[in-house]
């Protein structure tokens, strides 16, 4: 660790602040861990007919995301990096 | 018309019976008339934490029950003239009580007092359920952890869907020392998130262990918890109080610390 990351770490108040905001997300739309593996397997599914996905890289998540009224609306966030396009070979 | 606040907080041990206690004498000692109905049946604390529990002839579950009148069942604090205490039981379990009957005893209380406070036990079942029953608003009591904030975030949302709308935040237990080195959520973060409106915060201070081994709510004197709950019955009653300076006590030394690690 360089002198400079030293002083970048992370505090533990901050990390419990963004643990905090993401279990609430999940917490708030009702949506649990179980139901968000399955969205995230039907999504690979489908996307996968198309491309060779970067399993890897895959992050599928729900976050808060402002609402332009000073409140925010829960949203899907996915970044699906892919291998290759599938669709040349036909 | 006297007005019914539930205090509660979904998770346990962050500290609602003694900020029933500390509100509820702080009230009193504004000269308002209260009665603290401890809500928690079958786990009675109130009554120690209030250093009445040597009073205790008749409670909650005898009232509801016709077994005495409201009048016999409530404990007349001798310290303050207009504070009133009605003990939980501890025989018996919440189901011995249900959302109607807390309503009923409530409306019955509302003639007579100013305040009618309302001690909810943890969790969001059928005691959370008795207890906000006969409520108009609530103060919603957290600490600056995680898992504390995260059941306040559900109990706001439970408090919303039971038509409860007026809903106060108090963060209770905070360090300022750790905040300043970002080892704990500043009030700040905690109303950002759960995104209520702040009534209160209270430092961690050794001073409330002290007075609940004494069973002498310390609001009112002179220590920052003591000061700091003198506040929040004040904004309660609706008084625009500003936030107590938890800085004041910082050393020079902290002060120059607190400087460059900003920077």
């Amino acid at each position: 660790m360089g002198f400079a990351d030293f002083f970048r770490k992370k505090s533990s108040g901050n990390v419990a602040k963004d643990r905090l905001k993401l279990v609430l997300v999940s917490d708030r739309a009702g949506c649990s861990p179980e139901i968000m593996e399955q969205i995230k397997n039907d999504i690979i599914t489908v996307i996968s007919k198309y491309v060779e996905i970067d399993l890897d890289g895959l992050d599928i998540k729900i976050t808060q995301e402002p609402d332009g009224n000073h409140g925010t609306v829960p949203a899907l966030f996915a970044n699906i990096p892919i291998k290759e396009m599938k669709t040349k070979k036909q | 018309m006297g007005e019914v606040i539930v205090i509660t907080s979904g998770k346990g041990g962050v500290g609602k019976t003694t900020t029933t206690a500390n509100v509820g004498t702080g009230l009193a000692k504004l000269d308002k008339k209260v009665v603290l109905i401890d809500t928690d049946i079958g786990l009675r604390n109130l009554d120690v934490v209030m250093g009445l529990e040597n009073r205790i002839v008749y409670n909650l579950v005898d009232v509801i029950e016709g077994n005495c009148r409201i009048k016999q069942a409530l404990i007349k604090d001798k310290r303050y003239p207009n504070l009133y205490l009605l003990p939980s039981a501890q025989t018996r379990d919440k189901t011995a009580v249900n959302p109607e009957q807390m309503k009923k005893l409530c409306n019955e209380l509302r003639d007579e007092f100013d305040y009618i406070l309302m001690d909810c036990p943890a969790g969001i079942e059928q005691g959370f359920r008795n207890a906000i029953a006969g409520a108009d608003r609530a103060l919603v009591v957290t600490t600056p952890e995680v898992s504390a904030v995260r059941d306040a975030d559900r109990i706001i949302g439970l408090l919303e869907a039971n038509d409860i709308r007026r809903t106060h935040l108090i963060v209770n237990r905070l360090r300022m020392d750790m905040v300043r080195r970002g080892d704990m959520m500043s009030s700040d973060d905690v109303v950002e998130i759960l995104a209520v409106d702040l009534i209160g915060i209270v430092p961690d201070d050794e001073n409330i262990v002290i007075s609940t081994n004494q069973g002498e709510p310390l609001v009112g004197n002179d220590t920052l918890a003591g000061k700091a709950y003198m506040n929040i019955c004040r904004r309660v009653m609706g008084e625009e109080v500003p936030f107590l300076d938890l800085n004041s006590r910082m050393s020079l030394m902290q002060r120059l610390g607190a400087i460059f690690k900003k920077n």
